[in-house]
């Protein structure tokens, strides 16, 4: 097997099929009832608790810990819930070092958050569980909205419509909902087919129609949809990926990243699944993370992340970067690439260090090259085929308070709207903002 | 080092701590364990009358108060006195008594309340060598439902009656045992006092139900959908306790009268604050039940060190504190402190703020950044911010010196005056 593992090239089956299913298991274990009671028992239960306020969907912790601490999980699920309903999904995948668990008041004191993360999935696995749908829909008021996108910004927003009473159609251009939580994070965050599940668990409400393989433009257009109902939210994500401006980019073996976590996500035998020895991934965010830490899980010898900027500007939090170099991943900062060199596939990417200075970034520096045999790019996403008419914004759908477009009757959420940080959580709370806001307009509310 | 030899009353032991009686020293194993763990005394369970010995539930006998990670603050015990044989609880007290001979073993008793039964105990136990008798005057279940027990400790006439009894019937040095389910225990402890008593020890269990089995809708511990009241003990009663014992110490009517404290007692520290208020020595009981016998070597080296840091008699301890009990007129009214927070020390939960602000006299401000202040104009000094913070000594209160003005009343901290000559008593005396 070590012949495989260590032969060049892009290849399958590096590891054998028990290795993967250790390396691919659970990475945050969950916690069991006695875990769960000694965690809880460590919130301070604060007053205008710092946690809430770092918190995108603002779920009140302190109040879900002590429920969970007093022996009531399922109402601190509900707690969760209604705040997040995408709580199960947050709980595995929020960088919750720079969220709640950062702001905790125990890292002042002894630099210890409470597991407030692994405490959310505790509650909200608990009661996910159980049969059925914990939400009751107000009565129905006839009215019809269009989400598009099936992510975590459209789940948010329909479900939350729902619940209004309103009747929801999702328009999805992928086979399978979920969005970046079924096709763009580590397989090891999610496993079991969480994100599916929670969709399927999401959609128990009733009211949501979802469908598949409409993606906007194509089958489905922006104004047949205003047309057919009585208002839209837009919630499709970033379905570009931006390009490294480096010579011979084009050659064979240069992949996206989120291609490449798509791929893992999707696949049915992670043995069949193609991988360097030598793996180079650009990027510093949490897509070059998952990316890095896949490979090298797949049996890549040497994986190396490499990032423009410094260290201290990586968009992956101090956590990922950790969990990365303690995966084997090499960091190496202040290098950006110019050139991609090989023989038809690719054999070598060369670097120039950079200086991040007040003037921008200087590819001043030596050069050096580093051997690969896979490049994966993970240095962003855009927006790709932007309906006509809407006001855009920095790349993205421009968006004045909770997510009206330029557009009367059209709403805008998660990654490809405006403002927040690209995470599942931001996503989740401008979604259900943003069904609020509709709830209101549709009903002549404030 | 520090001298933590005892001497309570005549019976010596190499240290004032000593297991209570309870099921820890119920029979001859168990007492083997707790010397060799380094106990300096043992009061063994209680003894009842020869024949047949009582029975005990066979369900649960505990039930438990826990505080965060578990940790027990409480038990609830509805247990009875020894369910073995006299004769064998007796053979057993003397065997260990001949192979310990520097230990302190007291046993407790508990017969019915006629002057013959103690009569026919007290020889029985003489004859075996042990140092002393406690009376179990205080088991609040089962046997007071009998006559014995807190039925008889309840009644300060019964408890006089008992001791002068046991004083009459043996040289055996006797401590009652008092039960704190009265309303004023001072009364069962002068009443011991006239009997001839050479000590009290006090508290034994409190009445307590410790919870109520949400879906059985009965009591725990629950016997058969059943439940009884129990006795309550564990750190939990420890301020109960130590406000009785300083009673006693301070009482015109009892001061002198020798104290063994039991009560919650869980570290050294406890042992400490029981011996300042009057205490002699200590028993301890649910510490053990918790943590095994181990315990006392913490509770020794913790005292020894104390001791030796202060440079103190282990005899200097006992009662130092007594002096500054006193009743709430006496206190200085004049005595002014504020709330001071050390903000490096401060994690910003901000629970002084929500104590303060919702329960108490909106005397912390909460500004931007969640920097948390006194507002000394409103602080009353009522000390909940320090009681509720996380953090040790991060909240503390200042004294005003003497002079300075108190922005809350706007008047100079004054020289001592207490609340009996204050203008709003009506019953003042005139300063003289």
């Amino acid at each position: 097997m070590s012949q495989a593992r260590l032969s060049p090239g892009v290849r399958p089956g590096r590891l054998t099929p028990d290795q993967l299913a250790r390396n691919f298991a659970d990475v945050a274990p969950p916690l069991d009832a006695h875990e769960a009671r000694v965690a809880a028992d460590r919130c301070y239960f604060c007053h205008d608790a710092p946690c809430v306020t770092a918190c995108p969907t603002s779920i009140d912790i302190p109040l879900f810990i002590r429920q969970i601490a007093t022996g009531t999980p399922d109402a601190a699920a509900m707690t969760i819930l209604h705040a997040n309903i995408l709580g199960g999904m947050c709980a595995r995948v929020c960088p919750t070092e720079t969220l709640c668990e950062g702001a905790c008041v125990r890292m002042e004191a002894e630099g210890k958050p409470v597991e407030i993360g692994a405490l959310q999935r505790f509650a909200t696995d608990g009661l996910m569980a159980q049969p059925g749908h914990p939400f009751r829909r107000a009565a129905p008021t006839g009215r019809r909205v269009a989400v598009v996108g099936a992510g975590p910004a459209g789940l948010a927003c329909a479900h939350r419509l729902a619940a209004k009473g309103h009747e929801v159609a999702i328009f999805e251009a992928r086979p399978k909902p979920g969005g970046l939580n079924e096709y763009g994070i580590a397989s090891y965050k999610a496993v079991d087919g969480f994100a599916q599940a929670e969709v399927e668990w999401l959609i128990g409400i009733g009211g949501i129609t979802l469908r598949h393989g409409q993606r906007l433009g194509q089958q489905v257009t922006l104004d047949g949809l205003r047309a057919d109902f009585d208002a839209v939210f837009l919630g499709m994500g970033l379905g570009g990926v931006n390009a490294l401006r480096a010579e011979g980019e084009d050659r064979d073996n240069v992949l996206d990243a989120v291609a490449f976590i798509r791929d893992l996500r999707q696949a049915d035998d992670l043995a069949n699944l193609p991988v360097g020895r030598d793996v180079v991934v650009i990027g510093g965010g949490m897509t070059a993370v998952d990316a890095a830490v896949q490979a090298r899980l797949l049996g890549a010898e040497t994986v190396t992340i490499v990032y423009r900027r410094d260290r201290s500007r990586m968009g992956a939090s101090r956590h990922e970067q950790d969990h990365a170099t303690a995966s084997g991943v090499r960091i190496i900062c202040n290098a950006a690439p110019v050139a991609v060199h090989g023989n038809g596939s690719l054999a070598e990417v060369e670097f120039c260090h950079t200086e991040d200075g007040p003037d921008g970034l200087a590819m001043t520096g030596p050069h050096f090259r580093l051997r690969a045999d896979q490049l994966f790019r993970a240095i962003g996403q855009r927006l790709d085929c932007a309906p006509e008419g809407l006001a855009l914004e920095g790349g993205k759908i421009a968006v004045t308070g909770a997510g009206r477009t330029s557009l009367n009757g059209v709403w805008a959420g998660g990654d490809c709207a405006l403002g927040g940080d690209d995470l599942t959580v931001t996503a989740v709370a401008e979604g259900r903002d943003a069904a609020e806001d509709i709830h209101a307009a549709l009903t002549g509310g404030p | 080092m520090a001298d933590l030899r005892s001497d309570f009353i005549g019976i010596r032991s190499p240290n004032p701590f000593w297991l209570a009686s309870a099921p820890p020293t119920d029979k001859e194993y168990n007492v083997r364990r707790a010397f060799r763990a380094g106990w300096g005394g043992v009061v063994w369970k209680t003894l009842g009358a020869e024949g047949p010995p009582v029975v005990n539930v066979n369900g649960p006998r505990y039930g438990v108060i826990h505080g965060p990670d578990r940790r027990v603050l409480g038990l609830n015990n509805i247990e009875l006195i020894t369910d073995r044989p006299l004769e064998v609880n007796l053979r057993e007290i003397k065997s260990v008594k001949r192979d310990y001979p520097d230990r302190a073993l007291v046993i407790s008793l508990m017969v019915p309340c006629d002057e013959e039964s103690w009569k026919a105990i007290l020889a029985a136990v003489e004859d075996t060598g042990a140092d002393g008798v406690e009376l179990n005057f205080g088991c609040p279940h089962g046997m007071s439902e009998r006559g014995m027990g807190s039925a008889v400790g309840q009644v300060p006439e019964y408890i006089e009656m008992v001791t002068r009894w046991v004083k009459q019937h043996s040289r055996m040095p006797c401590i009652v045992k008092l039960t704190p389910n009265v309303t004023d225990v001072r009364k069962p402890a002068e009443a011991a006092r006239r009997g001839g008593a050479d000590a009290v020890s006090l508290i034994n269990t409190i009445n307590s139900i410790t919870s109520v089995d949400l879906d059985l809708f009965a009591p725990q511990p629950t016997i058969d959908g059943k439940g009884a009241h129990g006795g309550y003990c564990g750190p939990a009663v420890k301020p109960i306790a130590l406000n009785m014992v300083a009673e006693i110490a301070r009482s015109p009517e009892t001061r002198g009268l020798p104290i063994s404290g039991i009560g919650g007692i869980t570290t050294w520290r406890d042992a400490a604050e029981f011996m300042a208020l009057g205490a002699g020595n200590v028993q301890v009981c649910t510490a053990a039940m918790t943590y095994g016998f181990k315990v006392v070597q913490e509770m020794i080296s913790g005292l020894r060190d104390y001791l030796d840091t202060r440079e103190m008699a282990l005899t200097e301890l006992i009662g130092r504190a007594v002096p500054n009990v006193t009743d709430w007129n006496q206190l200085n009214l004049n005595y002014v402190t504020k709330a001071v927070i050390d903000q490096d020390a401060c994690i910003k939960c901000g629970r002084c703020y929500a104590a303060c602000e919702d329960t108490s006299h909106q005397a912390i401000a909460m500004r931007p950044g969640r920097v948390f202040e006194v507002i000394e104009a409103e602080c009353v000094a009522c000390n909940l911010c320090v009681d509720v913070c996380p953090v040790e000594d991060c909240i503390t209160m200042r004294e005003l010196e003497p002079g300075e003005t108190d922005p809350r009343t706007g008047q100079q901290r004054g020289a001592y005056a207490n609340w009996t000559t204050h203008p709003n008593n009506p019953m003042a005396r005139a300063a003289e």
